[in-house]
């Protein structure tokens, strides 16, 4: 079971995807804590679930909307703003460079 | 056939080959807030004053749906006859972009607020067709990034300067089946999406602030052939200018490819509108990777038949449905039909004079002509101006039964532009009811002719052309209210007995 579970998962694509750089050791580390995870969701699928409606959401509610309002008491002033960017300019965030090719 | 020395393929090699082109188009919804919060959906702000904790992704920031934006959708979804699936989803696509602060946008994959319908369209020559929809699903904007170097310019750019006003923006997502099959085509079926939504009320379609943005998937096949050829994605046309070279400068680049023995590769090409070509944008392979799920923050949307049966019921003519109208019905021709349909506060208002008037193509002449000329040189809309579509239909009336010649059917319009009021009362104030009594309109003719003994001479000596000056002359004498058939059927019974 252990094995089949993380013979499922590319651990290295997923810490890209994620943008993290994992060493070695980290990766022999977090493989089968992984595996270990999807073997204990795997355990689900043993429930009957024939009369069970699929559903995306385990909170019964639906259609939580609200009107098309303005909230001006939750904006943020323009230095509230940016207080936590580690580089600001002209009132933008600075970040590094990105163009289409780095996409 | 390449040419060789400039690497083009000759006409009668392209006309071998068919394009097959879907398009995928965002459009920025017309809301007062954005869409999961309640900062203003506002272009030009000075950067980062829109923002509060949801659209910065601040954790702990909870996201809430706009209900006007889900109606838009639905609504734009019923005007091209979609379906509108009971259930919805919102999801969460997941990638890293430095202009999108949750790493993930919350848009909608597997269940999208509404499914299929077709967009129907016309091309400059009046040319019908149509394509398929696949979907229209709702989604939010990302920020926008701009790039700084030391010395301002784009190349060398160190760093980009992000501003998150337009993050969380709603945004609509309309995917076309691939039923297209020319540039023109594609730029046809996205003046019609345009057109509709802006009558709808959806979105300003605001090309310059960049609230229609379109994808182009691009293939080419011999004619006949069954199978498609591998397409590449054409990204950043942002004018429905661009889009059109852009798609066919894509076009002929693969028809080159093919026809030098090479193969097209899937991948996404962008657009350089300077240079007018279409360059590869390497992607790396997990960029589309988005490991879609359901967002948590989000509880599902359900829309129960009747729902959408109520928004149904307030749609009105689509501007599409207009301009077959217009032509079917009216006889006006595709060109001026278009004109019209463009302007949906003229059109709006012609069919008013249409219908008052029962004289549709004699209304048309007037809206399109004179009436749009003085609109333009005042600076004041017809629809906005002091003549009413009922003092249009008495203009069009008069003219339509001889009261009044064309030439004082001017007059009057300018009278009425300046001042309102009627028609009717205008030419009899003025004086300009055209005289069809063919005693007066006779002695306005010897009068001109004794007047002109040359020009009489000139005609009889077979230089009929003349014919045009002394009508000219008698509409003159009359002060332009002579009947200008009879001017001329009595010129020429004159000049012809010697
Ligand atoms: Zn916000």
């Amino acid at each position: 079971m252990l094995v089949m579970a993380s013979d499922r998962i590319d651990i290295r694509h997923v810490a890209r995807l994620a943008r993290l750089a994992l060493s070695d050791a980290e990766i022999a580390t977090f493989a089968p804590q992984l595996a270990n995870l999807l073997s204990f969701v795997d355990e689900l699928t043993e429930l009957d679930t024939a009369n069970v409606a699929a559903t995306a959401q385990v909170v019964p509610s639906r259609n939580v909307e609200r009107a098309d309002a303005l909230r001006p008491e939750t904006l943020l002033s323009h230095d509230a703003a940016l207080a936590n960017a580690p580089q600001t300019q002209g009132g933008y965030f600075r970040v590094p460079r990105i163009l289409a090719e780095d996409i | 056939m390449i040419d060789e020395r400039t690497g083009e393929v000759s006409a009668e090699t392209r006309a071998r080959y068919e394009a097959v082109i879907g398009i995928e188009c965002h459009v920025e919804l017309k809301t007062v807030s954005k869409m999961f919060c309640g900062c203003p959906n506002a272009f030009g702000s000075p950067p980062n004053t829109n923002v509060c904790p949801v659209c910065l992704a601040l954790p702990g920031a909870l996201p809430v749906p706009n209900a006007k934006a889900i109606e838009q959708i639905v609504r734009a979804g019923l005007a091209f006859g979609s379906t509108i699936p009971e259930h919805a989803k919102f999801d969460r696509k997941n990638y890293f972009y430095p202009d999108m602060p949750k790493n993930y946008q919350i848009s909608q994959y597997d269940m999208p607020l509404t499914v299929g319908g077709i967009v129907r369209y016309w091309l400059e020559d009046g040319t019908r067709g149509e394509c398929r929809l696949t979907r229209i699903h709702l989604e939010e904007d990302t920020g926008k990034s701009t790039h700084a170097s030391a010395d301002g310019r784009l190349a060398g750019a160190t760093s980009s300067l992000v501003d998150f006003n337009r993050a969380g923006v709603p945004l609509m997502e309309c995917v076309g089946e691939p039923d297209l099959r020319s540039a023109e085509e594609a730029v046809a079926f996205l003046e019609s999406l345009a057109r509709t939504f802006r009558e709808l009320g959806v979105s300003d379609v605001k090309m310059e602030e960049g609230s229609l943005r379109c994808d182009a998937n691009v293939s080419v096949r011999l004619r006949g052939a069954a199978e498609y050829g591998t397409k590449a994605e054409i990204k950043n046309m942002n004018s429905f200018r661009s889009a059109r070279r852009a798609i066919e400068s894509e076009i002929a680049r693969q028809i080159a490819v093919l026809e030098g023995g090479g193969r097209v590769i899937q991948e996404t090409r962008g657009w350089d509108e300077a240079a007018g070509v279409t360059h590869s944008q390497r992607s790396k392979e997990e960029a589309h990777d988005y490991r879609y799920f359901p967002d948590p923050d989000l509880v599902p949307l359900d829309s129960p038949p009747a729902a959408a049966d109520a928004v149904r019921a307030t749609l009105i003519e689509t501007p599409y449905e207009r301009y077959i109208r217009y032509v079917d019905g009216f006889g006006i021709a595709s060109k001026q039909a278009t004109q019209l349909v463009d302007d949906a506060a003229l059109s709006q208002w012609f069919d008013r004079v249409a219908a008052a008037s029962g004289q549709p193509l004699a209304a048309m002449h007037f809206v399109l002509g004179d009436l749009s000329r003085l609109a333009n040189e005042t600076g004041i809309a017809i629809s906005g101006g002091k003549v009413t579509p009922e003092a249009l239909a008495e203009l069009v009336e008069l003219t339509q039964n001889n009261a009044i010649n064309s030439s004082a059917a001017k007059k009057v319009l300018e009278v009425l532009w300046i001042e309102g009021g009627s028609a009717k009362a205008i030419v009899e104030r003025e004086g300009l009811a055209q005289v069809s009594d063919r005693a007066a309109v006779a002695a306005l003719v010897a009068e001109v002719l004794d007047a002109n003994p040359k020009v009489v001479a000139d005609y009889r000596a077979g230089k009929t052309n003349v014919l045009g000056f002394l009508t000219g002359a008698v509409m003159k004498a009359s002060r332009g209210k002579a009947n200008p058939a009879l001017t001329q059927e009595l010129l020429r019974e004159k000049l012809e007995q010697k």
